[in-house]
């Protein structure tokens, strides 16, 4: 009994490989009642006298040669097995035994056995949840790539990114907050609780509803059944059209129709009889139809059809009775009821008369209420030249007005008719040849009239800057003063980690301070900064002098390329600049014309113009007589 | 006869009201424009040049607080209502478009240490150095009752910060630990640390509402997962990491305002690489905003100035500050994205505009047209030298610039050193870190 407790408990601790204590629990030491030091030592010298009884000794004593950590009760050690007992050490003595095979059998069975590890110390256990936990948000988290990326990329982003949507109160919500006052209100409100009208739903009243649950199982059949049945005829003259239209023969339809005409003549008769109301509401469907067909172009020989028959008119005899029928049509559609065919003949010479006298289709306007505007299309090919052409013509007019009146004194008469076919022919002429301005007249009259249109235009558009220029003229001080500070000299910066923005320790307030900040932006990358007096350098030298010299050249070119892109053209106003803007754009403008006015200073254009020409006029008069006279003595000599 | 007549649609030249400018029929066609570019060029030009007249972002100072302002808070659903709290325990509540205080409330002994208000805009929480949590109504006592939290929770330990859940009834606190909390407990449902130390801050994510991010004064960035109720990762910065916030628009990035002048923006999957670094301030940056739309953050130095960051750019876009400006302890973005707001050491708060030179009010249809083409222009010919060193340029106190100008050298010889000891190397023995990574000491799992 005592030694299978003892080999249970031995397994027990054999599992904890708690091997050094083994010996206490073993049967031979039946110690553990003993308290006291005094019956321990008595109890091993009995145990002396009975091992010694035996004859030989069971165990040898152990030496203790040096200090060992753990001093066994019962001598057993692990010498030469690294201070550690094995569980055969244990198993030797009791080899001889045959009362402990069952404990020998358990041991060897447990020796077999694997053990278990040891849990991973807690900074281990943590870091692993950690880890699991970071795969998994991440992962989570990978969910919004698409949504993050597609917000990154895209151009433009309003916010809200989703509008809320308004949220719809229910009605009742409504209502609860809400009382009738007014006596009106009142009574529709006694009216639709009488009544019990649903206020939310619409569909069906609690009445309704109860009427539908009322209904019996032999009406429901009854129901049933005749849904049924309509629903059956329906397909079945579904599908009798279905084959009646697919008829192709002819004769059949005009029979069908005839028929169909004259059932109605029939029922129509029947019913001025009956109902003259309905016969007459009957009637103004009628007129109706013959208003319609005399609105329409049906019947009236325009259409592909009747275009075809035409042709073959003439030879076909069937062919012009067709068409003969077709009008016979519109004739028999159009003409008026019994009734009302008093005046007819009266509008029908009206209308004669007024085809005579202008047809419908010019005075129609063709006004596409939609469409957009046929000034306002522009046909991107020739677009510009039709423009060009159009400037040509402005220019024309008014210059011939005012410079040479002799050159429209030779023009045959004064028809604007000619006029403007010769604008007309040009300007095809010019659609035709592209762009170039060269091309070959067709007239001689048109020859010349080119020639002079350019000089005149070139003419016309100088005086006209001389006189805009002689406007300003007192304002030109102003401008031409301006000056622009030297400005420091400002290093690049790095270009991997440029900062984005420029900061000094310097204010710019005004508009001032700002223009000459980017000046300096601009000149960043210039050696010398000088002072530029802006005009002035203009002024001095409008014409390139080829003597001037180098450095006033390279000033120049400075300024060209500041100016470059700021010079300005007759600018349209846009509602999107704001004042200041346009004040600095009449600034420049004005700048312009100055430069322009200094350039012509001191001389009359169109007087000059005038002069040169009176000139070569009368140089190719005095060259005439001189051929003259020359061909006279040639003549004299013969 | 023939009889021709024009025919227009008087849609293209009759104006819709008498109010309306006369309209001129114009042809868009390119090549009857040839002078459309120089033109246009002219008024960006001045477009730009009046951007930087009317760029006037100082909006109104808020003063009233008796010692510096330490947090800031938004009310999560009025725009025109702002709390803050002091070093002195003081919190108030301000009415931005009165520009006034609107309620005062000695909420604790010594530092308000942070502030943040419930989802639903109805309460807000405090916490202090007296080592209280306080919960407090967003609305005042009324007339006769006296003022008094909500609740109050007394810990064992000083909180330095607290931020509410997105969603849920759940705040967080820091201090020796992370601690979450149901507004209803008085003990934290759980507590999460990883070594010890005082964190300094933390903030819920805007879009996964259970993830946390804290920095603590170890010079790391922690993050945590409140349903697994574990840390996720950490990541070691050169220096101190003063506060982390989340970008609201995408739910794994978040920048964090570092000592060392810069601030680094994470992806939190991948937290051995900031995403971008940015720099631009002279001395510590003390704390961070993004804009609600997530395409910009704001932040506030020690360097008396607050500072607008693209998202995408290592360089600021806009610098703002006021000779009466001190260090800016707090900064926040408002709602509507269109403010930003910062209190500092000076005891006030400041109101600004997010873009330096916007019009505010109701515009008409027209100034806005002109304002979206100027826009629109300044954009094209942003890259013209003028125009854009006049866009670039920004007026900055003589401290901050000879600081820059400084570091600036500094920079230049750290890195002429570089690049001198790589010269005279065995090739491949000194390899150059990129920017990026020079920052990062360890991510630990």
């Amino acid at each position: 009994m005592s030694a299978v407790r003892a080999a249970e408990s031995l397994l027990a601790l054999s599992r904890q490989e708690e091997l050094e204590d083994l010996p206490k629990d073993y049967p031979l030491s039946p110690s553990e009642d003993e308290g006291d030091i005094d019956g321990e030592r008595k109890h091993q010298k009995l145990l002396e006298a009975i091992s010694s009884l035996d004859g030989k000794n069971r165990w040898k004593l152990a030496e203790r040669s040096e200090a060992s950590l753990k001093v066994s009760e019962f001598n057993v050690t692990s010498e030469g097995s690294g201070e550690k007992l094995v569980l055969s050490d244990l198993l030797g003595p009791v080899k001889t035994s045959s009362s402990l095979a069952a404990v020998k059998k358990q041991l060897n069975r447990v020796r077999s056995k694997k053990t278990l590890e040891l849990p991973l110390n807690n900074e281990e256990v943590e870091r692993i949840h950690r880890e699991v936990a970071f795969n998994k948000t991440s992962q989570a988290l990978s969910k919004w790539d698409p949504i993050i990326l597609k917000n990154r990329q895209a151009e433009q982003l309003v916010f809200p990114l989703e509008k809320e949507q308004s949220a719809f109160a229910p009605i009742e919500h409504v209502l609860s907050g809400w009382k009738a006052r007014t006596p009106l209100e009142h009574e529709v409100f006694n009216i639709l609780h009488k009544n019990k009208q649903p206020v939310t739903d619409p569909l069906l009243t609690p009445v309704e509803k109860a009427s539908l649950k009322a209904m019996s199982l032999e009406e429901a059949k009854m129901r049933r059944a005749e849904l049924q049945r309509a629903r059956a005829l329906q397909s079945y003259y579904e599908a009798r059209a279905r084959r009646e239209k697919k008829i192709k023969s002819k004769k059949y339809h005009k029979v069908l129709k005839k028929e169909k005409a004259k059932k109605a003549l029939k029922d129509f008769e029947k019913l001025q009889k009956v109902n003259p109301t309905a016969a007459l509401e009957e009637l103004e469907k009628i007129e109706k139809a013959r208003m319609m067909e005399r609105m329409s172009l049906k019947h009236q020989n325009s259409g592909k059809w009747a275009k075809a028959k035409a042709i073959m008119a003439k030879y076909d005899l069937e062919a012009r009775q067709a068409m003969q029928e077709q009008l016979a049509r519109n004739k028999e559609l159009t003409q008026k009821l019994q009734t009302a065919s008093d005046s007819e003949e009266e509008k029908g010479s009206v209308e004669e008369e007024g085809e005579l006298l202008v047809p419908d289709t010019v005075n129609e306007i063709q006004r596409d209420a939609d469409g957009p505007n046929p000034w306002m299309l522009r046909n991107p090919f020739n677009g510009p030249k039709e423009a060009k052409v159009q400037d040509a013509e402005q220019l024309l007019e008014p210059v011939a007005h005012e410079a040479s009146e002799s050159k429209e004194e030779e023009r045959p008469g004064a028809e604007e008719d000619i006029l403007l076919n010769t604008f007309e022919e040009r300007r095809a002429l010019r659609k035709k040849s592209g762009l170039s301005q060269d091309a070959e007249p067709l007239r001689k009259q048109e020859s010349e009239d080119s020639s002079s249109q350019e000089v005149l235009s070139e003419l016309r558009a100088l005086s006209q800057k001389l006189n805009k220029a002689n406007q300003q003229s007192g304002k030109q001080n102003m401008t031409s003063l301006r000056t622009v500070l030297p400005v420091q000299r400002e290093e690049p910066t790095e270009a991997e980690e440029e900062p984005l923005l420029m900061q000094r320790p310097e204010r710019a307030h005004t508009m001032e301070e700002l223009e000459e900040l980017g000046k300096e932006g601009c000149f960043q990358n210039k050696e010398v900064p000088r002072p530029v007096v802006e005009g002035q350098q203009l002024e001095r030298n409008p014409h390139n002098l080829p003597g001037a010299p180098k450095e006033k050249k390279r000033k120049e070119q400075m300024i060209d390329l500041q100016n470059l892109l700021t010079t300005k053209s007759p600018s349209v106003k846009s509602l999107a600049v704001p004042t200041t803007v346009e004040e600095l754009e009449a600034e420049e403008e004005r700048h312009q014309k100055q430069m322009i006015k200094e350039a012509f200073a001191g001389d009359d254009v169109i007087r000059d113009f005038l002069k040169e020409k009176r000139e070569a006029v009368e140089a190719s008069f005095s060259l005439k007589p001189r051929r003259v006279l020359q061909e006279k003595t040639r003549i004299c000599q013969m | 006869m023939k009889v021709k007549m024009l025919s227009r649609n008087p849609d293209n030249y009759v104006r819709e009201t008498k109010l309306d400018l006369q309209r001129v029929p114009r042809n868009y066609d390119p090549t009857l424009h040839p002078f459309e570019v120089p033109r246009e060029y002219v008024r960006a030009l001045n477009a730009t040049k009046l951007e930087r007249v009317f760029a006037k972002p100082f909006l109104a100072s808020l003063d009233g607080h008796r010692d510096g302002v330490n947090c800031l808070a938004k009310h999560p659903k009025s725009l025109a209502t702002v709390l803050s709290g002091a070093c002195d325990g003081e919190v108030r509540i301000w009415n931005l478009t009165k520009r006034k205080c609107i309620r005062t409330i000695q909420a604790h002994e010594g530092f308000v240490r942070g502030i943040c208000t419930r989802f639903c805009g109805t309460s807000f929480f405090t916490v202090g150095d007296d080592k209280t949590v306080k919960h407090w109504k967003m609305d005042g006592p009324g007339y006769g009752e006296e003022e008094e939290p909500l609740h109050t929770i007394l810990g064992k330990t000083v909180y330095t910060g607290i931020d509410h859940h997105w969603k849920e009834a759940v705040f967080a606190t820091c201090g020796q630990q992370v601690d979450i909390w149901d507004e209803q407990r008085t003990s934290p449902i759980c507590s999460m640390t990883w070594g010890f130390d005082s964190i300094s801050s933390v903030k819920f994510n805007p879009i996964e509402t259970f993830l946390l991010g804290s920095c603590a004064s170890d010079r790391n960035i922690v993050l945590y997962d409140m349903r697994q109720a574990t840390p996720l990762k950490k990541v070691i910065l050169d220096m101190r990491t003063n506060t982390i916030c989340w970008n609201p628009m995408e739910a794994f990035i978040f920048t964090a305002a570092n000592e060392d002048y810069n601030l680094y923006t994470f992806d939190m999957r991948a937290l051995d690489t900031p995403v971008m670094v940015h720099m631009d301030h002279v001395s510590a940056v003390l704390d961070v905003d993004y804009s609600p739309t997530g395409k910009e953050f704001v932040s506030a130095s020690f360097d008396k100035s607050i500072r607008i960051f693209p998202v995408d750019k290592s360089r600021s876009r806009e610098v703002y500050h006021t000779k009466r400006m001190q260090h800016v302890i707090c900064v926040k973005w408002t709602s509507d994205s269109k403010y930003i707001m910062c209190g500092s050491d000076e005891m006030n708060i400041r109101l600004w505009k997010a873009n330096a030179s916007e019009k505010l009010g109701v515009l008409t249809s027209r100034e806005k047209a002109a304002k979206d083409y100027n826009q629109k222009l300044k954009e094209k010919f942003q890259h013209h030298p003028h125009i854009k060193r006049i866009a670039r340029h920004r007026h900055l106190p003589k401290s901050i610039y000879s600081q820059i100008q400084e570091q600036r050298i500094m920079k230049e010889a750290r890195r002429r050193k570089e690049v001198n000891r790589l010269k005279h190397s065995k090739p491949g023995s000194v390899s150059i870190v990129p920017e990026k990574k020079k920052h990062i000491v360890a991510v630990v799992k």
